[in-house]
């Protein structure tokens, strides 16, 4: 079977690839494009490690067809700071010593980007929901609460 | 190298062409959270893949007049929590849905697919049946309406014939102070798979029960629509009686397994316990408390 030619918006760059139709998003962007902050844990959709926004939308790359991405617009964790500068959740993160090991990090930042553009104003039980499929094995979890609760409240005296 | 073909053609009848001519080995992939996790374990290894996405009517939430909802087959948990008026005309069926894992999950999972999983504790089931919802289903011998609850066939199994996709579910007008509601037990708060789930609607009229329906899920091969648990509610108040009988029969209809999740015993029980407080539920959300 010929290989699928896919083009589609990584980032905000338009991009091309090519692709077995039974490769995931996952093994394209890690494997052919060398981005390879999207992590993989599990493979199966519980750990969030691989997660990327698809046109908006928080997914798990590793549950997606790379050959699903046709026509559509992908951001992931090497989209999230612009050049030099972090992201705030970024900087955060670091400031708050929320993450350890680091291999849920990137996940945990794409999904809670993803929060905070649809509601800048989470409680801290809304922060733990919609952070229950990522995992993270090192923290506890606490400072990554409390990072995203703190830039959500920085992000919005900013805005 | 894969032998694996995907597609993701614009109209139905494309599917359904290309979804017979795969016979056996076909799979459609709506959401993919079942499909590429039995792909990954090496579980099914598809001829064809055929993503329905790309079809406006099963992946398209419609409004009729008459205040019945077509969802389409491939509409995410996400999309459906989007709509402004689906979740306050039928809570039980969206809140049982949302419960499908996380929020990358919810992501991509359609009710469509949770059906077509086969698997007795899906938990965007139980409301279905509840909700009395039909489902339209496309093949090579056309278009067929079937009860949702006469869709699941067993564990992993359905009523579809070869070649049939499921095209929507249809949920019908809702009567005034008609609700719904859908609780599981887990061992945790998220992201597990039902030890039971109980899915309720209602009508209340002057306060009296002038129509309900149960669906029960995880304690049988297939989810199940409890008939004798409906007749013990209508034409009652919803009182403690009415509730002891209700629950009883649900208890009664389990067949569960025995594993690391529940006891036969303790499955039996919890049904009953969840009947009654998806009961309350229901009815509070159909009085406007």
């Amino acid at each position: 079977m010929a290989k699928m030619h896919i083009s589609t918006t990584i980032n905000g760059e338009p991009t091309e690839y090519l692709c077995e139709p039974n490769d995931t998003m996952l093994d394209v962007l890690r494997n052919e494009l060398n981005m390879t902050g999207s992590k993989e844990g599990c493979g199966s959709g519980d750990c969030g490690s691989c997660s990327i926004t698809l046109d908006d939308r928080l997914v798990c790359s590793c549950l997606m067809l790379a050959a699903e991405a046709n026509g559509a617009k992908i951001e992931t964790i090497e989209g999230m700071a612009e050049g030099e500068k972090l992201h705030p959740l970024q900087q955060k993160f670091l400031e708050s010593a929320a993450l350890q090991c680091g291999i849920c990090t990137p996940g945990m930042l794409i999904a809670a980007k993803s929060l905070l553009e649809e509601n800048p104003d989470p409680t801290e039980t809304e922060v733990r929901y919609w952070l229950a499929g990522n995992l993270c094995r090192c923290t506890g979890y606490d400072k990554i609460i409390r990072a995203v609760l703190d830039t959500a409240a920085d992000m919005r005296g900013a805005a | 190298m894969t032998d694996t073909q995907y597609m993701a053609p614009q109209t139905l009848d494309e599917a359904v062409s290309a979804f017979a001519a795969g016979g056996d080995t076909a799979r459609i992939l709506a959401g993919g959270t079942d499909l590429l996790v039995q792909m990954r374990a090496g579980m099914v290894e598809p001829g064809v893949i055929v993503d329905i996405k790309k079809i406006a009517e099963l992946n398209s939430i419609e409004e009729t007049p008459d205040g019945s909802f077509i969802i389409g087959a491939a509409v995410s948990g996400a999309v459906l929590a989007e709509h402004p008026t689906f979740g306050k005309v039928w809570p039980g069926v969206l809140e049982g849905l949302n419960l499908i894992g996380s929020t990358q999950v919810q992501g991509r999972a359609s009710a469509g697919g949770n059906l077509c999983n086969g698997s007795p504790a899906g938990d965007s089931v139980p409301s279905m049946l509840a909700a009395d919802a039909i489902l339209t289903i496309q093949g090579p011998n056309g278009r067929r309406e079937m009860a949702v609850q006469d869709f699941p066939a067993g564990p992993g199994r359905t009523n579809l014939e070869a070649g049939e996709i499921l095209v929507n579910i249809i949920l019908p007008p809702r009567a005034p102070g008609s609700s719904d509601a859908y609780l599981r037990m887990i061992p945790r708060t998220e992201m597990d798979i039902a030890v039971v789930g109980v899915g309720v609607s209602l009508t209340i009229e002057n306060g009296t029960c002038t129509a309900a329906r149960v669906g029960l899920g995880a304690v049988a091969p297939t989810v199940l629509l409890v008939q004798e648990a409906a007749d013990a509610l209508i034409g009652s108040t919803l009182d403690a009686a009415a509730l002891d009988a209700a629950a009883a029969a649900c208890s009664a209809a389990c067949n569960p397994i025995d594993d690391k999740r529940g006891t036969i015993t303790y499955r039996t029980k919890v049904a009953g316990v969840l009947l009654k407080r998806s009961i309350g539920i229901a009815a509070d959300r159909a009085k406007g408390v």
